[in-house]
């Protein structure tokens, strides 16, 4: 076993010796996957990025109402009677102010992208004075909180960045009126950062809503009180209504679009894995045909079969894990950290994240990398094993 | 034909058959050969009379269509893979015409290869290199790449290799076919000086009368049978 082990080791380090000689069609292997690997780190850094932004939304002692059965904010309604019953319901954090509920409604309005200038869905969400003691994590960046009863507003730094007309002083038209920015609010980077807030009481009439809301946000005494409010308002005759914790809500918003990212990226990933699993075994092929004589005198000398399928193999992992390994940098390097939006299908809206490239992210690179060159390797290395020693002496 | 103990050799109405396609070439016919221990034994024989066959069966390289072959007690037609490998390794050294060194190690890594298949430590297999390289007079070029070597001294750095691991029988195919006069005049030197002084078994496949005057007896290959000319020493 242990001789074994030598033996295969010495063949292994031939080829690996020997690879300078090939360098070429090695490169083009590398190369291969190193494009797969961008991609694949890549395509799913977007998902990880999007993740992130919504795993990161929302606290557990927060929770938000909506009526019953409608799953996501844009489909609720909550008349104000209601509201007012759930922010007077026991578990309801309160301040010098009264209970920090935030009575809330959204709108989507069109606003165009820096990028390429064509429109682009943004929430504008009107919230009550609580919102701020609700969402702890907003701050004022620049200007500052919009004055009650105006048609001022304060929008969030992703959407600010990503979006035109959007800076501090600027002055936008939705529908009837015209809105105009008066502060610029980051909140640790959550989804709010994506939006644009106002005050209800102003976008109720400005939409036609009446005294209707979409969606009670309240903080609770601690996140453990959680399920006696949600008793409390589910048992309520007076109410039908549904609640979750925010963390809840927003992680369940985001698995469609997670799921699609995810999926894309996986069958791009996947097809261009077939492609270059193909480049690796023809490089592999190639490199058995130059070495066959070596091979043959190898196996002529005593050294056996199976030392010379591993050799081949881990030259073709070898290669692999270069191609994973510069394809990961190149990812983290290009896309680390890049900022973009995308929709979020079940609100609608724009949500702006970044492209997060994760150590886990590039281990999964780099192992899918080193499988693509364990599969590119094996008919290669089965071939190379079972070459017939006397043919492949007479070749030159 | 006796089956003399002393015989390290014994092939017994060997056959090799080729198939190419539906062609089938019938390269051994019936083949019979004896060699003796230290014997040093020269094939001759036209080009595709099956030389390189018959000595390739002998090596364990490959495997008859009928017959047997028994070197030193061991009937190697009836062993295969990993178990022919291992037998090579122990019992054959094999001198190519080209002589098949590999370009990225140095000579002595090169006569090292073999070794790395038995049982030898590291500072054992250091010595053994060193004895392989001094008997081929090349001590001093050690540490030098093949590419740095003459055609002459590849040659003797093949045969390095194939006497490193002490075999029972050195198998050569035309070891002096790609080398000038001189440089094979040695390389035929050497080998007579293994048999000689060290008493190896040769069997050396050959085109050139010459050299194959050097053995202690010649067989001529022809139409698939052996033919003893009667030339022996
Ligand atoms: N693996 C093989 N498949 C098919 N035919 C083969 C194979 N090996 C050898 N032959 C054929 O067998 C015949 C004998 O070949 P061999 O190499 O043994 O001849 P040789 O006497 O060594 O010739 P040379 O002097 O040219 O080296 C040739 O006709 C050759 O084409
Ligand atoms: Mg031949």
């Amino acid at each position: 076993m242990f001789r074994w082990f030598a033996q295969t080791l010495a063949v292994t380090g031939l080829s690996i010796r020997s690879l300078p000689q090939r360098a070429g069609p090695s490169l083009v292997a590398v190369v291969g996957i190193t494009g797969v690997v961008v991609t694949f780190v890549a395509v799913l850094s977007i998902a990880e990025g999007f993740n992130a932004a919504m795993a990161n939304a929302g606290s557990a002692d927060t929770a938000i109402v909506m009526r019953g059965g409608s799953n996501a904010e844009l489909n609720s309604a909550l008349e104000l009677d209601s509201t007012r019953i759930i922010e007077d319901a026991p578990g309801v954090r309160r301040g010098d102010s009264g209970p920090m509920a935030s009575a809330e409604l959204f709108v989507i309005v069109n606003v165009p992208k820096k990028s390429t200038g064509t429109d682009a869905n943004v929430p504008l969400r009107g919230i009550q004075a609580a919102a701020f003691d609700v969402r702890q994590e907003v701050q004022l960046v620049e200007g500052r909180r919009f004055a009650a009863g105006t048609n001022e507003i304060i929008v969030g730094r992703s959407a600010s960045n990503q979006f035109a007309g959007l800076e501090l002083g600027q002055t936008q038209r939705w529908g009837e009126n015209a809105w105009t920015v008066v502060g610029i609010f980051e909140a640790d980077g959550t989804i709010s950062e994506s939006e644009i807030w106002c005050d209800a009481a102003v976008l109720q009439p400005a939409y036609r809503r009446g005294s209707t809301f979409q969606s009670v946000m309240a903080r609770l005494d601690s996140p453990e009180t959680f399920q006696a409010f949600k008793d409390a308002l589910t048992t309520d005759p007076r109410l039908d209504v549904q609640v979750e914790r925010e963390t809840d809500y927003y992680s369940s918003q985001s698995s469609m679009v997670r799921g699609i990212i995810t999926g894309i990226g996986t069958v791009i990933a996947v097809l261009m894995g077939i492609g270059a699993v193909f480049g690796a075994v023809n490089t592999m092929y190639n490199a058995v045909a130059t070495r066959t004589r070596e091979i043959a005198t190898l196996r002529a000398l005593g050294f056996g079969g199976s030392s010379v399928v591993v050799s081949v193999l881990v030259e073709s992992a070898f290669l692999a894990a270069l191609g994973g390994v510069i394809g990961g940098a190149l990812a983290y390097a290009a896309f680390h950290g890049y900022q973009t939006a995308t929709m979020n299908f079940q609100t609608f809206s724009q949500v702006a994240f970044a492209f997060t490239v994760t150590p886990m992210l590039l281990v999964q690179g780099a192992m899918y990398a080193l499988a693509m060159g364990l599969v590119g390797g094996l008919f290669p290395a089965v071939r190379a094993a079972r070459l017939p020693i006397v043919t492949a002496l007479r070749e030159l | 034909m006796s089956d003399a103990p002393e015989s390290l050799v014994q092939v017994r109405n060997l056959h090799k058959v080729f198939r190419r396609g539906s062609e089938r070439i019938d390269v051994l016919q019936g083949v019979n050969l004896d060699l003796a221990q230290g014997e040093y034994l020269s094939l001759m024989g036209p080009s595709g009379s099956g030389k390189t066959t018959l000595l390739n069966l002998i090596g364990g390289l490959d495997t008859p269509s009928d017959g047997s072959v028994t070197v030193s007690g061991d009937r190697i037609d009836k062993m295969s893979g990993g178990k022919l490998s291992r037998w090579r390794s122990r019992h054959i050294g094999f001198v190519f015409q080209l002589y098949n060194l590999l370009p990225v190690l140095t000579a002595e890594r090169n006569v090292d290869l073999p070794l790395l298949l038995s049982p030898l430590s590291r500072a054992q297999r250091k010595k053994h290199v060193a004895t392989a390289l001094a008997m081929v007079g090349l001590s001093d070029r050690a540490k030098h790449y093949p590419r740095q070597l003459s055609g002459g001294q590849e040659q003797r750095v093949g045969i390095a290799r194939a006497i490193v691991t002490d075999p029972t029988l050195l198998l050569c195919d035309e070891p002096t076919g790609d080398l000038d006069r001189r440089s094979g005049d040695e390389i035929l030197e050497l080998l007579q000086a293994l048999n000689k002084e060290h008493g190896k078994a040769i069997i050396m496949v050959t085109h050139d009368a010459r050299a194959a005057e050097r053995a202690s007896r010649t067989l001529y290959l022809d139409k698939g049978m052996l033919v003893n000319e009667g030339v022996d020493a």
